[in-house]
């Protein structure tokens, strides 16, 4: 049991600092670009990533242990992985409303945003392709979250100082970011090696 | 947008330049750092992603109207995926090397906003010809992108191009890091927009 709360540890660790999901995999960049604008969002949108993550990777991992491999349809992971990915997040959009409004009016529109996300995608598919036990795998999607989590709120915080910079024309927007991502992701290059797993 | 007017070499050019998905729309980025730290891993993620953005295309405006509204988008997801999937397989089997490096991203074409963007604003409204060409454009323009990323990148971080050398000099390893990868996609972004503004200045005179 000892071992297996380090392993899951480590996996925590390495997928939020080391193969950041962000700076070193580089995924979910549209939304990553997209929602660092604002603290505020930025905020909220971790927050259901991280939850939406851990939920996805879980059912994901249920379904193609369980009912995938004994029937020996795994070649069609990508499509029941987004058909689970969907189905959970609509499902979740209408409970929410329902039993939550004040939570659906601040995080609803994160949610519709997500279904078609390819980090959230990419999570069953590692886990998949890793064949992480169930345990490893809710670690994974957990430290997958936070690291996004901590992605997204560093890009947020600089780029609202980025607002008012007085930036050169062609650069404004979108290119200044890119060089900020990279300068960050260089800075989190430092870690690997942290672990080896 | 209605039924489209123009030729189908307007369509081609719009992908290209117009609406190009990585410097004008900025949408898909994911691949285009991933796998852009050599040419030849840019051009095989260009050249799947253009077959998956026309045999999309194709697939949905012959099925335009079989589908329901309301139910629209789970099927176009369902399409994409099922040409997807198609390709991951094809490249797994054929070009096993390329795949092993770039797999994930591959599979994970099906979540690119793009493809779907195409599927809903475009095919699903016109007609098979005009269908395919817009799917042939911004597959280009997507290609186009990715190519010139991957370029140089693997010019200046490596020395070489497609494996051959072509600069004898100290490469500048930083890209090929990941890190290099925001500071080129960044600055090619920069030169986009500066030979933008420059041309309608000229034309505005």
């Amino acid at each position: 049991m000892g071992s297996e709360f380090t392993r899951m540890f480590e996996l925590f660790i390495s997928a939020s600092l080391i193969n950041n999901f962000v700076f070193t995999r580089f995924l979910g960049l549209c939304i990553f670009f997209g929602v660092s604008k604002k603290m505020e969002t930025a905020a909220g949108m971790s927050v259901t990533f991280t939850a939406v993550m851990m939920i996805s990777a879980a059912l994901s991992w249920v379904i193609f242990n369980h009912v995938m491999v004994p029937l020996e349809i795994t070649f069609l992971k990508i499509v029941v992985f987004i058909g689970i990915v969907a189905g959970f997040v609509q499902a979740s959009d209408t409970i929410m409303r329902k039993v939550a409004p004040g939570l659906y009016y601040k995080l609803g529109i994160y949610l519709a945003l997500i279904s078609t996300n390819c980090i959230i995608l990419a999570v069953p598919l590692i886990n998949a392709g890793e064949h992480y036990s169930f345990l490893e795998g809710i670690a994974f999607g957990f430290g997958s979250g936070i690291g996004f989590a901590i992605a997204l709120v560093l890009m947020a915080s600089i780029r609202e100082k980025l607002e008012i910079a007085d930036v050169p024309a062609p650069f404004k927007g979108m290119p200044i970011a890119f060089v900020v991502t990279g300068l960050i992701a260089l800075a989190f290059a430092g870690f690997s090696g942290l672990i080896t797993l | 947008m209605a039924a489209h007017q123009g030729s189908n070499w307007d369509l081609i050019k719009n992908g290209i330049i117009a609406e190009n998905t990585i410097f004008k729309l900025a949408i898909s980025l994911c691949p285009a750092i991933a796998v852009t730290n050599n040419l030849r891993n840019g051009f095989l993620m260009g050249v799947a992603v253009l077959f998956v953005q026309t045999m999309v295309n194709i697939t949905i405006s012959l099925l335009k109207n079989f589908i329901h509204p309301k139910i629209r988008i789970p099927i176009f997801m369902l399409v994409i995926s099922g040409w997807v999937t198609i390709t991951d397989m094809s490249m797994a089997a054929f070009a096993p090397d390329a795949y092993k490096q770039m797999g994930l991203y591959i599979q994970l074409i099906v979540a690119f906003a793009s493809i779907l963007a195409r599927a809903e604003v475009f095919a699903s409204k016109n007609k098979f010809m005009p269908s395919m060409f817009d799917g042939i454009g911004m597959g280009l323009g997507f290609l186009f992108a990715l190519v010139v990323i991957s370029f140089f990148r693997e010019l200046l971080g490596k020395g070489t191009l497609w494996g051959i050398p072509i600069v004898d000099a100290k490469p500048l390893l930083i890209m090929i890091l990941p890190a290099g990868g925001f500071f080129a996609v960044g600055i090619l972004m920069a030169a986009f927009n500066w030979i933008d503004a420059r041309y309608l200045r000229k034309r505005a005179q």
